[in-house]
């Protein structure tokens, strides 16, 4: 029945229109939509980083020698690190509880003469342990210095070091290894989460606690309209705030788009419809605004965070714990973030994480529809 | 006074605990969480996906393979025959890194004229995974020339670092997260009980209620902070008695300075807590208020990514969030053995805050009247 | 959309033993037994009963947003529960609280529900030039609907439920927080609707004059449909039994006390210049009457009113009310100290002045009326003796200090009910009382009397351990009143205590303020509810933040007298005044 069709059409118009007009009235859902995403991205894309630089490092030199000079100026080179001199250990140790150096690097007496001996610890390198990732890569630093400043003196001395194997590194895709542009990328999922989420929280709740709801209920409009009427505005907002960080992330932190941007648009739509997905049903179940919002809170931050791969590494965690991570709509759309931001359209990562977010958008659709109210019990 | 604001305790207990929906979030999502993050949220490699592509095919080069597939870090889930191999292998995610010997990877180690080549290729994408396994990697070759060395009697390498790590001498980033976590867990339940309470009373009219009885802001305002500091508290307890007893992370500092950083960090968040929730006139704003504070005083902590490596702007801002202090305190007693004396600088400005913040809460209950 | 089936049907609307129960906590509470009813096509049905008696259930399961635990309920023959989908377009339901999005416009309102409705375009401009007109909201399509008064808003849910000409038209509680004004228009919308499209209406109320202008009603308590009939069958029960006394040197307040009670006596109300009452028989009134006085009571009989069959009706189901702490001998005089001043006050909310250089001062032991329609500015000037909410200019002063700016000790002098009857929703009814009376400071042993006292004093026993949330709209009143008075104020405050509260419930709420003001306490009320202004020693009648008028109930009365309307009702000065102003 076109007529039927027609009523249809309208009737999603009409609650599209009343949406829109509602978030114009209230801006607290244009915030969300764009000012939270530049505000998040600034903060996060200049604030958060793995890579350590400028590490303040104590040396100890119990004798100074030229070979001891040439050490310590090789670490003034790095960019890593920062030197500050020390008299003696005790000194340095103390500085080290007081936090003001991370690492203590002691040349000993005998530095010059054991250099090329074996087994005889001729330096003595202390990290702060507290920070295990930080203290490990710390200590690859000083290891990789080390192994180069030798065979740089080996080279002058006119010997060759004993090096049955050396590992030549080659890092694809970030090559720079810039842990900005990981980090940016996947900032994106976890911003687009929040928004999501913040944006239909409360929009069933509310027109429960007004009771226009009940007023809705009665009218010819279905519960499938009243979801469409919810979701096709927040997605355009959410869209909205999508391409606002994505363009952030290429224009103001030059993180390297490689793949194409029309994977981006469609594989983010996926991913909005998951996140205010979730809202919808958190709103619907809860049916006050205090406990959808203390939902919303617990259920969206944290998960995304350190559940999504955007910062720890799936692959390395217990798999009951990787078990949990598939009910994290974040986790694929981080892994379709990095990669088509770093790698390229590479189809083989991105057609399962897509599958998987249509899958959950799905699932959530499906239960919102089945516990939307259809009357007011 | 004090009967007065034992019933405002009571009555904020009830109007948490009598809904069964507000009840189980208090519960159950901070119990679950802190398992699942505890385990999840780690920097160490274990079972890292990688490819070998082994051209050589003598026994020297599969003893230095061995080395790598048998490393917990690293399992191997791909064998590569073919060059082509090895770009979908990388692109597509199925391992992190490969690890490829050339045709003359064995001639080159026994001639030992030039060292023979081990290749890494390495998806640089998680650039913070990318350079824990290289480093990881690096050690495992460094082992090799070692046993090599002694087995053919060729002078060996030269001293090697002798590297010792304080505090935590395995470098077990469990210890850091789970320390971690103590603050992160705590934020959010004390968060989500006082941001949304004095907007939801707003809403349905209550406070105005409380406005006319005889209670003083002071008061109303104990009356709110004291069961949010209860809850908070207790759950902060909690999660400190798994992380002792459960994941067995050492505790050697006194417990009494850190229950001082607790009790400073609980005030502080109840603070920003009720200052949201007295600045929103409805709840949606009290919401987004919430994860204006909770998502950068969780980023800006130094629970993932270390203070030291941001910018300085941003190191200032840090200044301001109650969680960095209070992961230093944890942290510090946990694994480094601290005295309450040696955190005062920690206390102080939690203790700053938790004033500001307070006294600013209870100035907006008035002048958010209208 | 006419549809063959539906005319074919005789009936609008038919409830065939439908029960309806809801799980409250750990309660079943049966909103709905074993109802019968069958409404003809065409037919202006009213629905009446006590709080709680199970009206919003009715109407909702007859709108179809509930479904019957047993028995059917038919709209123009067709199943509510299978036929859901078809109804709604024959059905026009308007919830109560109006069911509008405050933060759309008036028009953006109907366009909402025109294209919910499916309305084409040229219906559309059609059915909003009409329903405009006939709401007379054309000069206000662009203003947000949270901005305009209760009766606005009132005709605005109307207009939006009118919009798809349903056949049969649900309204619940549709006079609420409305002035008397803005409910005559409403009638007549509806009258208008009735005799134009032949639809048929039921509509749910707390007022009973208003039930009086319908054909049929229906007669709910406890969830049982008591009884069904016309008005003036209803009438008929009361017949010859209604009087009108007056009494030369007791004021009304004291005479209705003093018959209210009386065995024999089933109501005593104030009216006019007189008291009403409705008794058992004639001899039972001259019994009644000679104890009370000695032969200088006049009494004369007067037409029965629906609302005497109603309490007739009701009051022979419960059990007589208690009058153990009925006061009998002449109340405290009104003092002549001035216990609260109101000193040219200005409010202004942005450039919206809410409040016009009001002035005015209570006496100690007045009961003072604050009337006047919604945003009249009663809830902002209640607010601002208070101490919510600080005048803009001019002074306030309640019992020799500013709230605002007074110890916090001083609160403890006033007691005050807001018109949202704002309890916490999860908290049982006991654990209100008690957190209540323990932050104004009461003592254990004397709190514990108190939480009996409320809980006996306001029939609030059997409900103690009910979250205060799920209380009906009468009871949620009740524990208001009781909760602002565990400390025994000096002053109260009371914004709207009746609205939307049933006629017996009022009896008792007026009741109860007489006897307290009798002990000395001030009573601030605010009420839109015009014949309760009798109640007050004196009022003043507010609208747009001005005064219009004040003085004694009397002397405003005398203000409307003509010859046309010799023994005009507050209702009538009151529209007389506003009138008046408008231009």
């Amino acid at each position: 029945m076109s007529d039927s069709r027609v009523k249809k059409r309208m009737r999603l118009k009409g609650l599209i229109a009343k949406e829109f007009l509602q978030i114009w009235r209230d801006p607290s859902s244009l915030a969300i939509a764009f000012v939270l995403p530049v505000f998040l991205l600034l903060l996060f894309g200049y604030g958060v980083s793995l890579d350590a630089r400028q590490v303040p490092v104590g040396w100890v030199v119990d004798k100074t020698t030229p070979e001891t000079t040439g050490f310590t100026a090789a670490f003034q080179h790095s960019e890593y690190f920062q030197s500050f001199h020390f008299a003696d250990m005790a000194a340095a140790e103390h500085a080290l509880l007081a936090r003001e150096i991370t690492a203590i690097i002691r040349l000993r007496e005998d530095f010059s003469s054991q250099l090329f001996k074996q087994n005889s610890p001729a330096i003595q390198v202390i990290v702060d342990g507290v920070d295990a990732n930080t203290a490990r890569l710390i200590s690859g630093y000083v290891q990789g210095t080390w192994n180069e400043w030798l065979s740089h003196l080996a080279a002058m001395r006119g010997t060759t070091l004993s090096r049955p194997v050396i590992a030549q590194q080659r890092i694809w895709y970030n090559s720079a290894v810039l842990s900005k542009d990981f980090l940016v990328p996947g900032l994106i999922a976890i911003i687009m989460t929040l928004t999501g989420a913040l944006l239909t929280a409360m929009v069933v709740a509310r027109e429960w606690e007004r009771g226009t709801l009940e007023a809705m209920i009665a009218t010819p409009v279905t519960m499938g309209e009243v979801l469409l009427g919810k979701l096709i505005p927040y997605y355009l907002l959410g869209m909205g705030g999508l391409l606002l960080s994505i363009a952030m992330a290429v224009f103001l932190f030059d993180v390297p788009l490689r793949g194409s941007f029309w994977v981006l648009l469609l594989t983010g739509t996926l991913f909005l419809l998951v996140a205010l997905g979730m809202g919808l049903l958190i709103s619907i179940i809860a049916k006050n605004q205090f406990v959808a919002g203390q939902a919303a809170i617990i259920a969206t931050y944290l998960p995304a965070f350190l559940l999504s791969g955007f910062i720890f590494n799936i692959n390395s965690m217990p798999p009951v714990i990787q078990a949990f991570t598939y009910l994290v709509g974040a986790r694929y759309f981080v892994a379709i973030l990095q990669t088509v931001f770093l790698a390229g359209d590479i189809w083989p990562v991105i057609l399962p994480n897509a599958l998987a977010l249509a899958l959950m958008a799905a699932v959530f659709f499906g239960l919102a529809a089945k516990k939307a109210p259809k009357r007011l019990e | 006074m004090w009967a007065m604001i034992h019933a405002l305790l009571i009555k904020e207990f009830l109007a948490l605990v009598r809904d069964r929906k507000s009840r189980f979030i208090l519960i159950g999502p901070p119990v679950i969480q802190l398992f699942i993050f505890s385990y999840a949220a780690t920097f160490d490699l274990n079972h890292i996906p990688i490819a070998i592509y082994n051209e050589d095919r003598s026994i020297a080069s599969r003893d230095f393979i061995e080395r790598f597939t048998a490393a917990p870090a690293f399992t191997e889930v791909l064998r590569i025959t073919h060059q082509e191999q090895i770009a979908p292998a990388l692109d597509e995610k199925k391992v992190l890194a490969v690890l490829h010997l050339g045709p003359h990877f064995s001639r080159d180690l026994y001639a030992g004229q030039k060292p023979a080549v081990a290749q890494i290729l390495i998806d640089g994408r998680d650039s913070n995974t990318a350079m824990i396994a290289l480093n990881y990697m690096q050690s495992i070759v460094a082992a090799f020339n070692l046993d090599w060395a002694q087995r053919h009697n060729l002078p060996l390498p030269p001293a090697q670092l002798e590297i010792r790590a304080w505090f935590n001498p395995n470098l077990e980033s469990q210890w850091f997260i789970v320390s971690g976590i103590v603050g992160l867990l705590t934020l959010v339940v004390t968060i989500v009980v006082t941001a949304l309470s004095i907007a939801r009373e707003r809403e349905q009219g209550t406070f105005d209620q409380l406005m006319v009885t005889p209670l003083t802001p002071f008061q109303i305002l104990v009356g709110k902070a004291l069961p949010a500091a209860i809850i908070g508290i207790l759950e902060a307890s909690f999660i400190i008695f798994m992380a002792v007893f459960w994941f067995r992370i050492p505790m050697i500092g006194s417990l009494a300075a850190l229950y001082l950083g607790v009790v400073l960090f609980v005030l502080s968040v109840i603070g920003i807590g009720l200052m949201i929730s007295s600045l929103s006139v409805t709840q949606q704003q009290g919401l987004l208020g919430t994860f204006l504070f909770i998502v950068p005083a969780v980023i800006l902590s130094g629970f993932a990514t270390p203070i030291a490596n941001m910018p300085s702007f941003v190191q200032d801002l840090t200044l301001l969030n109650p969680l960095r202090y209070f992961l230093v305190i944890v942290r510090g007693v946990f694994l480094e053995g601290l005295s309450a004396s040696a955190l005062i600088s920690q206390y102080w400005p939690l203790a700053v805050i938790s004033i500001v913040t307070l006294i600013c809460a209870s100035w907006l209950f008035r002048r958010r009247m209208y | 959309m006419p549809d063959s089936r539906s005319d074919q049907a005789v009936f609008a609307l038919e409830f065939q033993a439908v029960s309806k129960c809801f799980i409250a906590g750990r309660r079943t509470v049966d909103a709905l037994r074993n109802v019968s009813l069958a409404l003809p096509k065409g037919t202006v049905a009213g629905l009446v009963g006590p709080d709680g008696a199970g009206k919003t259930t009715l109407m909702r399961l007859a709108a179809g947003l509930l479904l019957p635990d047993s028995g059917r309920v038919a709209v123009f023959g067709r199943d509510s529960s299978n036929q859901a989908a078809q109804l709604r377009g024959l059905i026009g339901y308007m919830p109560q609280r109006f069911g509008l999005y405050e933060d759309l416009s008036v028009a953006e309102n109907l366009n909402l529900y025109a294209d919910l409705h499916g309305i084409g375009r040229e219906e559309r401009t059609q059915r909003f030039q009409e329903l405009t007109r006939m709401t007379n909201l054309t000069p206000f399509s662009k203003r947000l609907a949270g901005r305009l008064s209760g009766g606005m808003k009132q005709k605005l849910g109307l207009a939006c439920t009118l919009l798809s000409q349903p056949q049969l038209l649900l309204l619940d509680e549709p006079s609420v927080g409305v002035d008397p004004v803005s409910r005559r228009e409403l009638w007549s919308i509806i009258d208008q609707q009735v005799k134009t499209s032949g639809t048929t209406v039921l509509l749910s109320t707390a007022y009973l004059d208003e039930a009086e202008r319908c054909m049929e009603v229906m007669l709910l308590d406890e969830g049982e449909l008591l009884d069904h009939s016309s008005p003036d069958a209803f009438r008929k029960k009361v017949q010859g039994r209604c009087y009108r006394v007056t009494h030369p040197d007791l004021s009304n307040r004291d005479l209705q006390n003093r018959l209210s009670g009386q065995p024999g006596i089933t109501d005593a109300v104030i009216q006019g210049e007189a008291v009403r009452i409705v008794c058992d028989s004639e001899d039972s009134v001259n019994a009644a009457l000679l104890k009370t006085d000695n032969g200088r009571t006049r009494i004369e009989p007067i037409a029965p009113r629906l609302e005497d069959a109603f309490i007739e009706l009701l009051n022979k189901r419960r059990a007589p009310v208690r009058q153990a702490n009925r006061i009998t001998e002449a109340s405290v005089p009104v003092a002549d100290e001035e216990i609260i001043r109101v000193d040219g006050v200005d409010r202004w909310f942005g450039d919206f002045q809410a409040v016009k250089r009001l002035s005015f001062t209570v006496r100690r032991g007045e009961v003072f009326g604050l009337l006047g329609a919604n945003g009249a500015g009663k809830t902002t000037t209640f607010r601002m003796l208070c101490g919510l909410l600080p005048a803009s200019s001019g002074r306030l002063q309640v019992a020799g200090v500013d709230l605002r700016k007074a110890a916090a000790r001083a609160r403890a002098r006033i007691g005050y009910m807001s018109q949202k009857f704002s309890l916490y929703s999860n908290l049982s009814v006991s654990q209100n009382l008690a957190f209540f009376s323990s932050v104004y400071g009461l003592s254990n042993a004397r709190r514990d009397d108190r939480i009996q006292w409320a809980l006996q004093q306001f029939e609030l026993e059997a409900h103690k351990d009910a979250n205060s949330g799920d209380l009906s709209l009468g009871y949620k009143q009740r524990l208001a009143i009781a909760c602002a008075l565990m400390h025994e104020p000096e002053i109260l405050f009371l914004d709207e205590p009746t609205s939307g509260v049933d006629p017996l419930a009022r009896r008792e709420f007026w009741n109860r303020t007489n006897r307290l003001a009798a002990t000395g306490v001030t009573v601030l009320v605010t009420t839109h509810f015009m014949e309760e202004a009798e109640y007050c020693d004196r009022l003043v009648i507010m609208a747009e933040g001005d005064i219009l008028t004040s003085g004694t109930p009397s002397e405003i009365k005398r203000q409307a007298r003509t010859e046309a309307l010799p023994d005009p009702t507050m209702e009538d000065a009151f529209i007389q005044l506003i009138q008046a102003k408008r231009p």
